[in-house]
């Protein structure tokens, strides 16, 4: 019995693929999240809008809140831990989590290096912006990527730009002579086994999802269409006017991503959408997605 | 129909859809993922794949493919769970959540083994695929075991810890994923039954 092979580790994102992964920071919020059909929930103690508007640092988690989600939910539970704190990994991999995401949304812990994720038994999911990003933190173990977009927004123009810039350069990848292949992987910054992999299948190894910014289920939908194999909703659903009605709205159109009358019909009447931030308005310290190396 | 490539609808409501579709055209089918019940209609067998149980569940109830599945298995169509599907099959399921489809004469456990960190690769013998005696390399994520098999059931995969493959006349189920893996002795036995349930009808005609 082999256990935390590279075939488990994605395997678990590859059964997670057409579906919405929602953020909750009760067992009360869990258990809408599971009615409403989400695939997995992300356990945290704030959303990313609340830890926008209050400020301070953004850690893990306390492991009584994970804990009360995991009995709560027959779903996989995933946690955040801070970029580069392998200790946060270390406890969320002994309570049994499901994932583990190394997350730009909480108060990076290291500036320079991110966590050994070879070392883990446990999978991790990473965010990146574009291609060179999600081949480094591949290249240190992680099992699936979600593109990081603006969380806590509501605005889903971050979320689009990471998606269409990782989808562009694979593409761009998948039309170089094997001996342009070295420099590339310089411009990207990323490991060479790993671009010559992509230049070679024309695909990422690993499933990827959308994240930041989804608000409405034609965001949903907008993400799925522009090549997501899923998405993450995080302030979108607890932030809004009525979280479980818009949550099973969300999910149906990430299923029915191509289908734009069964989109309008699941979009009448949710009430009011969370209020959302225009991407200028923000100052460059203050962007979320800048974080991680 | 005798001659011409059987159509395998995948069920596409969540989860690993595409890896079965590449194994289905690997073994020389027809693969078509159906979101919607009348995607249902001519397809020669069913593959419900992996994905969240729950999840899938209730999107079965939601988009009324409940009665469409029924009728599907009732017809004698052959149908493939493998794991959330093997659980959306299954006659009876312990815990939270009871039953959806209720087809199989099986008794299943979700997550018997444990949360993802326990989930593994291993060789298995499975009876019944071609050169049965080589192990097939199955994994198991999150999966579910089969506790326990109605009297006409052929058990054809079983680990320390319970059945993890049973065949109920038209109906075939899997605890592990058979579709994460470049080998397609599974879904080839699969096929296998596309075919006869086939030429069996076309003699009845």
């Amino acid at each position: 019995m082999e256990k935390a092979t590279d075939t488990v580790k994605r395997g678990l994102a590859e059964m997670l693929k057409g579906g919405v992964i929602m953020d909750v920071t009760t067992v009360e919020q869990a258990r809408i999240a599971e009615e409403a059909g989400a695939v997995a929930v992300m356990a945290l103690e704030r959303v990313p809008a609340d830890i926008r508007a209050s400020g301070g640092v953004a850690r893990m988690a306390d492991p009584k809140v994970i804990e009360g989600i995991m009995e709560a939910v027959t779903v996989p539970v995933m946690a955040k831990c801070r970029i580069g704190h392998f200790v946060e990994a270390q406890v969320l991999e002994a309570m049994g989590v499901d994932y583990v995401d190394e997350s730009e949304v909480l108060t990076p812990a290291d500036e320079s290096y991110h966590v050994d994720k070879h070392r883990f038994k446990v999978p991790f999911v990473c965010g990146a912006i574009n291609l060179g990003e999600a081949l480094r933190r591949l290249g240190e173990g992680a099992a699936m990527l979600r593109t990081k977009g603006e969380a806590g927004t509501g605005n889903v123009i971050e979320a689009v730009r990471h998606m269409r810039s990782i989808t562009g350069e694979v593409r761009r990848l998948a039309t170089l002579p094997e001996e342009e292949l070295m420099s590339a992987a310089k411009e990207l910054r990323a490991p060479y086994e790993r671009v010559v992999e992509v230049a070679r299948t024309g695909k990422l190894p690993v499933v990827n999802f959308s994240a930041g910014g989804i608000a409405t289920p034609a965001d949903a939908a907008l993400m799925m269409q522009l090549g997501a194999d899923g998405v993450f909703v995080g302030s979108g659903i607890f932030k809004s006017e009525e979280p479980a009605v818009r949550a099973r709205a969300i999910v149906r159109a990430t299923t029915h991503y191509e289908d734009p009358e069964l989109i309008a019909e699941v979009s009448r009447g949710l009430g009011e959408a969370m209020r959302g931030m225009e991407i200028s308005e923000i100052s460059k310290e203050n962007l979320i997605q800048f974080r991680g190396w | 129909m005798a001659g011409n490539e059987p159509t395998i609808g995948v069920l596409a409501l969540q989860g690993a859809v595409a890896e079965h579709l590449v194994m289905i055209e690997a073994c020389g089918a027809r693969g078509v993922g159906v979101k919607r019940p009348s995607g249902l209609d001519g397809v020669n067998g069913l593959i419900i794949p992996g994905g969240e149980s729950t999840t899938v569940g209730k999107l079965i109830d939601e988009y009324g493919f409940g009665n469409a599945l029924l009728e599907l298995g009732a017809a004698g169509v052959p149908m493939f769970g493998t794991c959330a599907g093997l659980i959306i099959m299954a006659g009876r399921v312990e815990g939270r959540h009871g039953p959806v489809l209720g087809l199989a004469d099986v008794t299943v456990r979700r997550n018997a083994f444990g949360r993802q960190v326990d989930s593994f690769e291993e060789d298995v013998i499975v009876r019944g695929i071609e050169d049965e005696s080589r192990p097939f390399g199955a994994v198991f994520i999150r999966a579910p075991v089969i506790e326990e098999v109605g009297a006409g059931v052929e058990v054809m995969a079983r680990l320390e810890k319970g059945v993890v493959m049973a065949r109920d006349g038209n109906y075939l189920t899997s605890a592990f994923h058979p579709e994460l893996t470049g080998d397609t002795r599974v879904h080839d036995y699969f096929l296998r039954m596309v075919r006869e349930s086939i030429s069996e009808r076309d003699m009845e005609v």
